[in-house]
């Protein structure tokens, strides 16, 4: 288990997604998965840098833990106002280009591309955990 | 992220896109594309063969551009993408809203 902290701005994304990306490389993720959670963890940064702090600066901690070497989950930690992005609706996605409306995407990118999502919010802390399954070697056929 | 003029053929502006198109950089390519577009550019191809990674900031200054072209007449496609952009723009729904070819001929013919 590894945590980092940072201030919630987006200068501090690149660091931080770097360092979620560089835990799933080592843990056998092809790129195109590793790629995956680089981009369900930018999602869930660029929310919390805009809209967890609207009146004062704050932090971001991300933890990430493998899990008997089965899943690996990314822990992201702020203590900014309570926002659950699981209660967000999905976007119309046949919307036309007219029509067509970007909020909510992010979060719905989160939603398809991880293989579990939870929200808790403890102590003043939003906890967003989002979780992915560690590919296993294949077992040899007899 | 790199955004080059890689040239001009049936009145279509190309260009290219390199690296990643993320939450930094997005506003960069919003912002380029609107300075040529003020220039007198209306038709767009966009090659994406060098193209990294795309996030939902991306997708959105895209559709930006897409929308503004779209108030003059204009267009912008898309070319070439790699398999895991292609992903992202699928998952989306954005193939549907923006045209996309696989090679950057294919987009100016249609142009």
């Amino acid at each position: 288990m590894s945590s980092i902290r940072q201030p919630a701005r987006i200068e501090s994304m690149e660091l931080l997604v770097q360092f979620i990306s560089d835990h799933a490389g080592k843990l056998g993720f092809s790129s195109k998965r590793v790629k995956e959670i680089e981009l369900a963890a930018e999602e869930a940064l660029v929310n919390i840098i805009n809209y967890a702090y609207p009146d004062r600066q704050g932090n971001i901690k991300v933890t990430c833990v493998q899990h008997h070497a089965k899943t690996f989950i990314i822990e992201i930690e702020d203590t900014g106002i309570a926002f659950d992005i699981l209660s967000m609706k999905d976007p119309d996605i046949s919307a036309g280009i007219h029509d067509r409306e970007i909020g909510g995407l992010g979060v719905f990118l989160i939603r398809k591309l991880m293989d579990e999502v939870r929200y808790h919010r403890k102590n003043g802390k939003n906890i967003l955990k989002l979780i992915v399954h560690i590919p296993q070697p294949q077992k040899a056929c007899a | 992220m790199e955004i080059i003029k890689s040239g001009k053929e049936n009145n279509t502006l190309v260009i290219k896109i390199n690296g990643r198109m993320d939450a930094v950089t997005a506003p960069e390519f919003e912002k380029k594309v609107g300075l040529w577009i003020a220039e007198g550019e209306k038709y767009f191809v966009v090659d994406l063969s060098s193209l990294e990674y795309i996030s939902s900031a991306g997708l959105r200054s895209i559709l930006v551009i897409a929308k503004k072209l779209k108030a003059i007449s204009g267009k912008i496609q898309l070319a070439a993408m790699e398999e895991s952009v292609n992903e992202v723009f699928e998952i989306s729904g954005f193939n549907s809203i923006i045209p996309i070819h696989d090679t950057v001929q294919a987009a100016i013919l249609q142009a």
